[in-house]
């Protein structure tokens, strides 16, 4: 890589460790605030329970899932706190693509593969997160990082298994990247 | 003093106020280190772009540190703030079926909402994925309730179980971030790759 495009890089995006200090002083801010971490899939997991419960009134009563669900979050499932944080995240992450001017409507993939494999691969890859963030009580935000920050021995365990098995399988799908 | 909604310090609603401030910090800090970008965080996994590591690790130690000192000088209660419970099971096999999909989808669910916020449209088919996988659970949720209950350790801290204080373990924690930081430099001079 030339030095031109490392200086324009370096430009175009935060230095690393200056961001990782910043979204530790944001979880730092959660927790100060609300006595709880960040998280991105519990708030799809409202949005989920809401629609729901929306469909079927009983809902609550028959579905396990939704026993569940309202027996670890009281009152209405869309006025929770990380549905409020992901509205937030929308409006952020918006700002912060228009100060740099990355707002742009596109398919991101390697010029090896197609659009469509990108997406077909995105969606699947969307279906297993989703997934395996409900098993695991919470995905890379919930669980791994906010889990750390508290020292949370589960925190740790879902942070090995998420980066390990992805490590594990890169070299499988290493066409859609390198 | 903190935290600031279990001590009743602010409603119910200045707490949603703040989330929403919280999250719009949140997702600028993402998008501006390089998250929206899948192509960016799947580098981690060929050693050509080792953002993810180096943002996460220093979140997480600068979180923790953070939480430790506020505690110190009697600014957080420590037993107010919630701790992610343990059950064994489910984080190990959430956490291989989660990585699987980081390494297929190139997102985690925090960026893919960057990714979609500024138009990147495989975030926005991921987050449909998410989606279809949080429904699929709601309406499977039978199935995997033994799973899922399996294992159940309380809400035990890493430092406890290892034997050891917290500012013993949050200072191994930081030689072992340092030394991956070194490993990340390496493999990012090692492994380079033109702009994506």
């Amino acid at each position: 890589m030339s030095n031109n495009t490392t200086n324009e890089r370096s430009r175009r995006y935060l230095n690393p460790y200056l961001g990782g200090v910043l979204l530790g002083l944001v979880l730092l801010a959660a927790n100060f605030v609300s006595g709880r971490g960040l998280g991105a899939s519990g708030a799809v997991k409202s949005v989920v329970a809401t629609s729901i419960e929306t469909v079927n009134k009983d809902a609550v009563e028959t579905m396990p899932f939704m026993k569940e669900y309202a027996g670890t979050h009281s009152g209405s499932p869309m006025k929770s706190w990380l549905v409020f944080e992901m509205l937030g995240v929308l409006v952020g992450g918006f700002l912060s693509g228009a100060v740099a001017g990355r707002l742009k409507l596109k398919v991101e993939h390697s010029p090896k593969i197609t659009s469509k494999r990108r997406l077909v691969f995105a969606l699947a890859g969307g279906i297993l997160f989703g997934l395996g963030s409900q098993l695991g009580r919470g995905c890379t935000s919930g669980s791994a990082l906010s889990g750390m920050a508290v020292l949370s021995m589960g925190g740790f365990i879902t942070m090995m298994a998420i980066f390990g098995t992805a490590f594990a399988l890169a070299y499988f799908f290493r066409r859609n990247w390198i | 003093m903190g935290p600031l909604a279990p001590n009743e310090i602010i409603s119910e609603n200045t707490n949603f106020l703040l989330a929403f401030f919280i999250g719009i910090a949140f997702g600028w800090v993402l998008e501006s280190s390089g998250f929206s970008s899948s192509r960016k965080l799947a580098g981690i996994f060929y050693g050509y772009d080792t953002v993810v590591l180096k943002v996460f690790f220093t979140g997480a130690i600068t979180a923790m540190l953070g939480l430790l000192f506020m505690s110190l000088f009697g600014w957080v209660d420590l037993d107010l703030v919630y701790v992610n419970p343990t059950y064994l099971t489910s984080a190990i096999v959430g956490g291989v079926i989660m990585g699987a999909g980081f390494i297929m989808g190139g997102f985690c669910p925090g960026t893919s909402f960057c990714g979609a916020a500024i138009g990147k449209i495989d975030a926005m088919v991921f987050i449909v994925g998410l989606f279809i996988g949080v429904y699929g659970f709601a309406f499977t949720y039978p199935w995997w309730e033994k799973m899922y209950m399996a294992k159940y350790l309380g809400e035990p801290k890493v430092s406890e179980k290892l034997g050891m204080s917290d500012g013993l373990f949050g200072l191994l924690l930081i030689v072992a971030a340092l030394g991956m930081f070194i490993v990340a430099e390496w493999a990012e001079k090692k492994w380079p790759r033109e702009e994506y």
